[in-house]
């Protein structure tokens, strides 16, 4: 619609200019000065007429940009779109920090423990050939006994504390499922700043060409954000009373409901 | 004892099959929304659904609505397990019939206790 009245706009301008062109030329011919004067003087507020139509539907276009978006945070008092995608990236880096360092952590302390297993074990093997090459006096066969009864006693000890550490290492794997969440509707909230910017740039466009009126209503999409979609990881759930922000809050809410 | 676990997130989904084979429970499948899951629901004997709420297709709270709704399923003991916290979302869930309700990040302790909870209420 916007378009189409853009066209209709220019071609009736384009229509009367080569009118007035015409006419303009007939007033020279009869060497009417004032009336050749009088013309491009019609023709110059005719322009600037549809020049400031123009310019006042982008300045519009803009403030409704940056009204819908919430650019500027002090339109409408809530936080701006840019203000919660920095709160996403922050929770994000934040969620994948403490991940990583959880790792690393417990991969430290289950190193030192597989370790151990596997320098004891050639050890002790290197004994065992001895006693099997019958290079070994009864003494030092009993040293080795003793030695391979703490060994197997140490091994299920550490095995345990290492299964557990593998665990730990699994679970702190949880945070690619909350991130992601976070960033993929970062990046749904960019596309669409970016279509609005170049429907701006278009919009700017057509002053240039100095047209008509442009009734084109913005089309921005309502960001519904339905509960009953799912709206993802509350970013600020303690400063939030409509969140519950922990398992504890959730079973309170619950048990009173008589759950 | 056959569970199936729904979750977008396949790192998820692996993290709370991991944790159900702790707690002894070994025979778990996998769905990655609700329109998946409904129908391994309707055609197999599953005793118990693990699912999450904010997935593509269909949600974790539109497949427990038609799990209460179906016939075979209405009484299949379900446990959500999800980032969504917002009051009204978790008594909405209720509403719609949920066992028990964990919010995500969570710990293996309180999973292991939520399905404790649900199977000594689902046996009782």
């Amino acid at each position: 619609m916007a378009e189409a009245d853009l066209k209709d706009s220019t071609n009736e301008f384009a229509k009367l200019f080569s009118e007035k062109a015409s006419e303009l030329m007939g007033r020279l011919e009869k060497n009417d000065l004032a009336g050749a004067v009088g013309l491009i003087q019609d023709l110059q507020k005719v322009r600037d007429e549809n020049l400031y139509q123009e310019i006042g539907q982008l300045t519009r276009a803009l403030h409704e940009s940056i009204k819908n978006f919430k650019l500027d945070s002090n339109i409408q008092g809530a936080g701006s779109d840019i203000d919660e995608a920095q709160e996403g990236l922050q929770y994000v880096v934040e969620m994948t920090a403490k991940a990583a360092n959880k790792t690393m952590d417990k991969v430290d302390e289950s190193m030192p423990l597989s370790e151990a297993i596997a320098n004891e074990a050639f050890e002790i093997q290197q004994e065992w050939t001895r006693f099997l090459n019958k290079d070994m006096n009864a003494n030092e066969f009993r040293e080795l006994t003793k030695r391979i009864s703490t060994f197997l006693s140490n091994t299920d000890t550490n095995t345990r504390k290492l299964n557990a550490h593998l665990s730990d290492i699994l679970l702190a794997q949880d945070f690619q499922d909350l991130t992601g969440q976070v960033i993929q509707r970062i990046t749904t909230m960019i596309t669409d700043v970016e279509a609005r910017l170049v429907n701006l740039v278009a919009m700017a466009g057509h002053v240039d060409q100095m047209t008509g009126i442009q009734h084109g209503e913005i089309d921005v999409p309502v960001d519904e954000n339905d509960p009953m979609k799912g709206v993802g990881p509350q970013l600020n759930a303690e400063d939030n009373e409509d969140v519950a922000s922990n398992q504890d809050e959730v079973d309170d809410l619950l048990s009173s409901l008589g759950f | 004892m056959k569970i199936l676990v729904v979750d977008d997130f396949s790192t998820m989904r692996r993290i709370i099959k991991n944790l159900l084979r702790d707690l002894g429970f070994t025979n778990t499948q996998e769905a990655d929304d609700g329109s998946t899951a409904l129908p391994m629901l309707q055609s197999g004997d599953f005793d118990f659904l693990v699912t999450d709420w904010n997935m593509p297709g269909m949600t974790g709270i539109e497949l427990l609505k038609h799990v209460r709704e179906d016939e075979r399923l209405k009484t299949l003991p379900v446990l959500m397990v999800t980032a969504e916290a917002k009051r009204d979302q978790i008594v909405a869930a209720a509403q719609a019939g949920v066992n028990g309700y964990v919010v995500k990040p969570f710990t293996a302790a309180v999973l292991k206790e939520k399905i404790e909870k649900i199977f000594e209420r689902v046996d009782g």
